[in-house]
C-alpha cells in the first residue's frame, strides 16, 4: 500500500500530481500508520504515516524536537528501553506487525540494526567488535567462520585496507571516521535488512563524512537505509526519499529532487531556506 | 519578489541585490532595443550609436550577476525557491545579454541603412519591433511579479513573432526580385528581422525560466512555432534550433 492512498490527514506528496503515485516507493521495506509516540504526557509524534522503500535511502530531516529520530526509534522499537515512552499505531517489517507481543526485540534489531551520531564501538579490540553481534545471534561455529565475517564486513563498510593489521587493536584507538566505519561494520556483520542510521556524519570531518556517504550509497545495493540528519545537504546526496518532520508531524515526503527544489508545503521551504524563526 | 524572511538577513540581501541587478539589466536592454529599432525607423545614426554604447554596461550586468550567482551558490547553498531564483537569474541573465548582442547588431546595420536610399520594407520593422518590445517588457514584469499566467502568456504569444517574420521575409523578396539596386539595402534588413526574431525567442526563454522559478514546474509541451519551412527560410534549421535551444 503507498502513502498516495491513504487520504485525508495525509502529508502532501511533492511531486505528485493528479493522483499519481508519488515517486517509487518499490515495495515498501517497512510501513508505519498512524505512529504515534508519547514521552508521558508529551505527544511526540503525531499519526504518521510513512513507506520506507526496499533498498532506498530515505532522509528524515526537520528541526530539533521535530520527532525525525523518535520515529527513527520506533522502526527497531529503540523507545522501548526509553522510561515513560509509548508508541502506538502500526509499524510493520515485511509487512510484519513489529510491535506485536510474540516477536523477539532482540531478533528484530538484528534485522534492523542502527548506527548512531557518536561512533560508539565496543571497549574491545576491531575483531570482537565485529563478531560479538553474529556470536550473539548464533551465526558463527568456527573461528574460521568468525575470520570470515569479520572480513566481510570490514570489506563492505570499507575500513578492510585500514584495519586488517591491527584487528586486536581496540576499536577506541581508530579515528573518529573509521570508528563510525567500524560501527557500521559491526552493524553489517549480523546480516540486517534495515540499517538506521541517526546523524551518522555529524561528529565527523568531511573527509571522514564523505566516505560514510560514498559507503551509504555502496550498501544501498544490499541494505534499506533511513537516516536521520541536520545536514540538508547530505540529505541532498545520499538519498532517494525525504521526509520533512515538524513539530511531531510528518509534513511532506517526496523524492529528495522535488523535496529540495519544489517542495509542497510552505513549512518545509521556510525550513530548507533557512526562513523558520 | 522573493519572499525576505530568511534567518540569515544578509543573505536576503543578496537576493534583493541579484532582484535589482536583473531589473537594472532589463532595462537597459528594453531601451537599447526600442533605441536601435528608433535609430532605424528615424534613420537617425546618433541614437544608434548610443544604443551602441550602451551595451557595454548590459555586458558588465551580466557579469555582475554572473559572479553574485555564484557567490551565493558557494556560500548559501540555496534550495527550493531560492535555487530555483538563483538559477533563473543566471539564466535570464545569459538571454538578456544575447537581447542586447542583438539590439547592438541591429543599431549598427541601422547606421549602414541609413547611408543608403530608404527602402519599403522597413515600415514592417516598426511593428514586429513593437509587438517584440511589449514581450520583453511582459515578460520582465512577470519575473518581477513572480506571475506565472503572464508568464505563460508570453510564452505561448511566439508563433505572432514568427509570422511577422514570415511576412517580412516575403516582402521583401519580392522588393529585391523588383528592384535589384534594393538587395544591398533589403539584405541588410532581413538580418535586422531575424535579429528582432530571435529576440522574440529569447523572451520566450525568459517566460519558461520565469514559469520554473514561480511554479517550480516546467512548462509542459512543444513551443509553439510558426517557422517557415525548411526550403525557404534563411539560416539552416540547424541555427533556427540553436536559437531556440
Amino acid at each position: 500500500m503507498s502513502l498516495a492512498e491513504t487520504e485525508g490527514a495525509a502529508p502532501a506528496q511533492s511531486g505528485q500530481q493528479g493522483g499519481e503515485a508519488a515517486p517509487a516507493v518499490n515495495e515498501p521495506k517497512m510501513t508505519a500508520r498512524d505512529a504515534n509516540v508519547y514521552y508521558g504526557d508529551a505527544h511526540a509524534l503525531k499519526q504518521v504515516d510513512l513507506d520506507i522503500g526496499t533498498n532506498e535511502v530515505t532522509s528524515l530531516i526537520g528541526p530539533s524536537g521535530c520527532g525525525k529520530s523518535t520515529f527513527l526509534r520506533c522502526l527497531n522499537r529503540m523507545n522501548d528501553v526509553i522510561d515513560g515512552c509509548r508508541v502506538v499505531g502500526d509499524i510493520r517489517l515485511d509487512e510484519e506487525d513489529i510491535y506485536h507481543p510474540s516477536l523477539d526485540v532482540v531478533q528484530l534489531r538484528a534485522r534492523v540494526g542502527m548506527v548512531f551520531q557518536k561512533p560508539n564501538p565496543f571497549p574491545k579490540s576491531i575483531y570482537e567488535n565485529i563478531v560479538y553481534g553474529p556470536r550473539i545471534h548464533g551465526m558463527v561455529n568456527s573461528k574460521g567462520d568468525m575470520d570470515e565475517i569479520v572480513e566481510s564486513s570490514l570489506r563492505r563498510a570499507g575500513l578492510w585496507e585500514e584495519a586488517k593489521d591491527r584487528l586486536e587493536e581496540p576499536g577506541t584507538g581508530l579515528s573518529g571516521g573509521q570508528q563510525q566505519r567500524l560501527c557500521i561494520a559491526r552493524a553489517i556483520a549480523v546480516n540486517p535488512e534495515v540499517i538506521l542510521m541517526d546523524e551518522p556524519c555529524s561528529a565527523l570531518d568531511p573527509i571522514a563524512t564523505s566516505r560514510i556517504e560514498e559507503l551509504i550509497d555502496e550498501l544501498r545495493q544490499n541494505f534499506t537505509i533511513v537516516i536521520v540528519t541536520h545536514s540538508m545537504q547530505q540529505a541532498a546526496r545520499v538519498s532517494q526519499r525525504t521526509a520533512f518532520f515538524h513539530l511531531g508531524i510528518l509534513v511532506e515526503v517526496g523524492s529528495t529532487e522535488d523535496i529540495f527544489t519544489n517542495p509542497k508545503d510552505k513549512r518545509t521551504q521556510d525550513y530548507i531556506t533557512g526562513r523558520f524563526g | 519578489m522573493q519572499s525576505s524572511d530568511h534567518i540569515v538577513t544578509s543573505f536576503d540581501q543578496e537576493i534583493t541585490s541579484l532582484n535589482e541587478m536583473i531589473a537594472r539589466m532589463g532595462g537597459q536592454v528594453e531601451a537599447g532595443f526600442a533605441g536601435a529599432v528608433e535609430a532605424l525607423t528615424k534613420r537617425n545614426s546618433e541614437i544608434a550609436n548610443r544604443t551602441i554604447a550602451r551595451d557595454v554596461e548590459v555586458d558588465q550586468l551580466e557579469e555582475a550577476i554572473n559572479d553574485a550567482v555564484i557567490n551565493m551558490l558557494v556560500r548559501r547553498q540555496p534550495m527550493a525557491d531560492d535555487l530555483r531564483f538563483v538559477f533563473s537569474a543566471l539564466k535570464i541573465a545569459g538571454d538578456l545579454e544575447r537581447i542586447g548582442d542583438h539590439a547592438k547588431n541591429i543599431a549598427k546595420r541601422a547606421v549602414t541603412l541609413n547611408s543608403l536610399p530608404r527602402i519599403e520594407p522597413v515600415g514592417s520593422i516598426p511593428r514586429m519591433g513593437r509587438a517584440v518590445q511589449r514581450r520583453i517588457k511582459d515578460v520582465l514584469d512577470a519575473f518581477n511579479e513572480r506571475n506565472a499566467t503572464k508568464a505563460m502568456a508570453v510564452w505561448e504569444s511566439d508563433t505572432e513573432i514568427d509570422n511577422m517574420y514570415n511576412s517580412l521575409f516575403r516582402e521583401t523578396l519580392t522588393y529585391m526580385a523588383e528592384d535589384p539596386r534594393s538587395i544591398t539595402g533589403c539584405t541588410h534588413l532581413l538580418f535586422i528581422a531575424k535579429n528582432i526574431e530571435r529576440i522574440g525567442d529569447h523572451a520566450t526563454n525568459i517566460a519558461e525560466v520565469a514559469y520554473f522559478l514561480i511554479t517550480g514546474e516546467k512548462i509542459e509541451g512543444g513551443r509553439p512555432r510558426g517557422d517557415l519551412d525548411e526550403t525557404s527560410s534563411y539560416g539552416t534549421p540547424a541555427e533556427r534550433t540553436d536559437a531556440r535551444a
